[in-house]
């Protein structure tokens, strides 16, 4: 089955796996966040879409821990995590591949990848890499080249592939496509499904819409810092403002 | 997963290199103390044969040597700060004063007045018996100011924590300097007991050789420590931490406790240092610490080659012998011989010249330090990309576009 481009059935009965209620997050005294409400379900992928300066990185990094918010909660499988530490979080369950990517560029390849398993034991980290190179098996042709020297698509694979050595159940995705040639964009977005098809929980911020709508399940439109639109992929899809605002359509 | 077992074992290169990595490090301890035990007695050999015995005489070596020996852990503690886990700290002599005062308070008549105890009382004249459990204390002390400091600055972006720790080195010796009442003030703490060693007795000052042979047991301990800490988990954290602290964060790593061991890690190696530096001396004032042993501290981190511990303890060593025996014998021999000009240079002057001289050579030619850290060494000379950091970070960025073409086939 290819969950790129027939993405499986919400599950809507589901709890929340993520819960962010009314959350407000502030760099100083920029307002960037002004009262988010979102949910991700187990074995959802969930899309966040909007403009730049939308907020949707300040919204996973309130998530993942590198921001706390000023007001509201964030709950993970029924906890509170708004104030709990980065490397907390990541011990809890929830994994991400940054924006920007982020990868260690000095180490190797396979350096990485153990950096990503960082809390786990040797032995978890030696079976977790297999996994993550026959998802990614360019990156086990590439496991002693050091980091800083992938291409672009690779160093996505790898920020990706970091992310899953801490065998999270919820993995943040900060615009993977960024910068990647249409068919590497596909490519992607088909191994994004896959994981997700595998069980993983998916929280995917994108300005690629129209792919992103593609294999999600539900999305969220996200415009200075508020959440303006809900709703299942298929509807954001044929919803007038997302077509002219964010496929392009006039 | 099926695939796994299709697929070739992971990188088999890469397989041998753990495992050898293993074996050095199992028997690395070992090759640590039979190396320094080897390097500890050819020395003497050599200073005691011509040319070297020509600049000075053998047992004046011997003492050059054992100072050396204090550089040598300065710069094996500053590495683990600045090198290793890439945090510049400019004050670095505050800590080496503080383990210096440390021993001057457990081991002087007026040190221990103002603690309260009486050393020499209890001890007679074994006091100097002091100096064994000072060199966990005056290296806990020293830990204890590191977090002191490190607590609340640590937070701080690069150059800031440079500024504040620049601070933090110049308040430190005139807090020692002001506070007359329990310093003494500008003339220091005097009259601070020599080590002290069961079945052999007091050292004094007019043998080197046991200060030699404990400065080069302590080096030993230190070095063999430093490796341990880098091979293990927090080294591996330490390194993220230097790549990318956001992104060490988003892998689990807690990067301010993390940064904080390495700074009391730092400040305790300076505070064995001063220790052992004191018990030397036998007198501490507030100006020797000042910033130009930071400052030198640093280069020699720099020259020796970040992060590589021998590197770091060779040019430590090699930097500090220049300066104090050969600058001051070219001194010497120019004034003798009588050569117009070089005899009146003062070479001891030039130091800080050499130094920067030095520093520029070597970021210019090998960006990576005399003896570099391997994997710097890879990075910096085995790749596509000729490389120093801002290069990479471009090849890093521009990969996003060439990525295209060959990700896509
Ligand atoms: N470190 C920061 N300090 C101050 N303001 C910030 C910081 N980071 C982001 N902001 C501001 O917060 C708002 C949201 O930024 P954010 O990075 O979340 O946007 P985004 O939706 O991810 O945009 P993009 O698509 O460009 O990545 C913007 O107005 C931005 O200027
Ligand atoms: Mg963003």
């Amino acid at each position: 089955m290819n969950a790129a481009t027939a993405p499986a059935p919400a599950v809507e009965t589901a709890a929340a796996v993520l819960r962010l209620s009314d959350v407000n997050t502030y760099y100083g005294a920029i307002h960037a966040l002004r009262g988010i409400d979102l949910e991700v379900h187990r074995g959802e992928i969930v899309t966040l879409i909007g403009a730049n300066g939308a907020g949707k990185t300040t919204t996973l990094r309130t998530i993942s821990g590198l921001l706390h918010p000023r007001t509201g909660t964030v709950e993970f499988e029924g906890r509170d995590i708004s104030h709990v530490a980065a490397h907390e979080v990541v011990r809890l369950g929830i994994g991400q591949a940054p924006e920007g990517r982020r990868i260690f560029s000095r180490l190797t390849v396979v350096e990485n990848l153990l950096m990503g398993g960082f809390t786990r034991s040797a032995a978890e980290n030696h079976e977790q890499v297999e996994h993550v190179y026959a998802l990614f098996p360019r990156l086990r042709e590439r496991a002693g080249q050091k980091g800083g020297t992938l291409s672009g698509g690779e160093q996505q694979m790898l920020a990706i592939g970091r992310a899953l050595m801490g065998r999270p159940r919820v993995l943040l995705l900060d615009e993977p496509s960024l910068g990647l040639a249409p068919i590497l964009v596909q490519q992607i977005f088909e191994i994004i499904g896959e994981i997700n098809a595998r069980g993983m929980t998916i929280l995917l911020v994108e300005q690629n819409a129209l792919q992103a709508l593609s294999i999600a399940h539900r999305g969220y439109v996200l415009q200075t810092g508020h959440v303006v639109l809900t709703g299942s992929a298929h509807d954001l899809r044929e919803n007038e403002m997302v077509r002219k605002a964010y496929l392009g359509e006039s | 997963m099926s695939v796994v077992q299709d697929l070739p074992t992971p990188g088999g290169a890469r397989g041998m290199r753990t495992r050898a990595s293993a074996f050095g490090g199992r028997h690395r301890s070992l090759s640590i103390t039979l190396g320094m035990a080897l390097v500890a007695a050819v020395l003497p050999v050599l200073a005691g044969v011509p040319p070297f015995s020509s600049f000075q005489p053998q047992a004046a070596w011997i003492d050059g040597f054992t100072n050396a020996g204090v550089f040598v852990l300065l710069a094996l503690g500053l590495n683990i700060v600045v090198g290793v886990a890439g945090l510049l700290d400019l004050g670095y002599a505050a800590f080496f004063a503080i383990g210096s005062y440390a021993y001057a308070y457990a081991a002087s008549p007026f040190g221990n007045q103002i603690l309260g105890i009486n050393v020499q009382a209890a001890l007679g004249d074994a006091a100097g018996l002091v100096f064994w459990p000072m060199l966990a204390i005056g290296a806990l002390v020293a830990a204890l100011f590191g977090v002191l400091l490190g607590a609340p600055t640590l937070r701080l972006r690069g150059d800031y924590l440079a500024i504040v720790t620049l601070g933090f080195g110049e308040i430190v010796p005139i807090v020692f300097l002001n506070s007359d009442a329990v310093t003494n003030g500008t003339n220091g703490i005097g009259g601070i007991y020599r080590p002290y060693l069961p079945g052999f007795g007091a050292y004094s000052a007019t043998n080197p050789w046991p200060y030699y042979i404990t400065t080069v047991a302590v080096v030993t301990l230190v070095l063999i420590l430093c490796y341990r800490l880098v091979e293990s988990r927090i080294g591996r954290a330490w390194e993220a931490i230097r790549e990318d602290e956001l992104a060490a964060a988003a892998n689990g790593i807690n990067t301010v406790t993390t940064k904080l061991l390495a700074f009391a890690l730092g400040a305790s190696t300076a505070g064995i240092a001063g220790v052992l530096n004191t018990a030397k001396l036998t007198v501490v004032s507030p100006d020797q610490f000042t910033f130009v042993i930071s400052f030198t501290v640093l280069a020699m981190v720099v020259l020796g080659g970040m992060g590589n511990f021998w590197g770091v303890a060779v040019g430590a060593f090699v930097i500090y012998t220049i300066n104090n025996v050969v600058l001051k014998s070219l001194n010497q021999f120019f004034q003798s011989v009588g050569v117009p000009i070089l005899k009146d240079i003062d070479f001891l002057q030039l130091q800080f010249l050499l130094y920067g001289l030095a520093l520029v050579a070597m970021m210019l030619l090998r960006p990576e330090g005399l003896f570099p850290n391997s994997r710097r060494t890879r990075e910096l000379h085995a790749d596509v990309v000729p490389v120093e950091e801002d290069a990479e970070g471009e090849a890093a960025a521009g990969g996003a576009a060439g990525g295209a073409g060959e990700g896509g086939r």
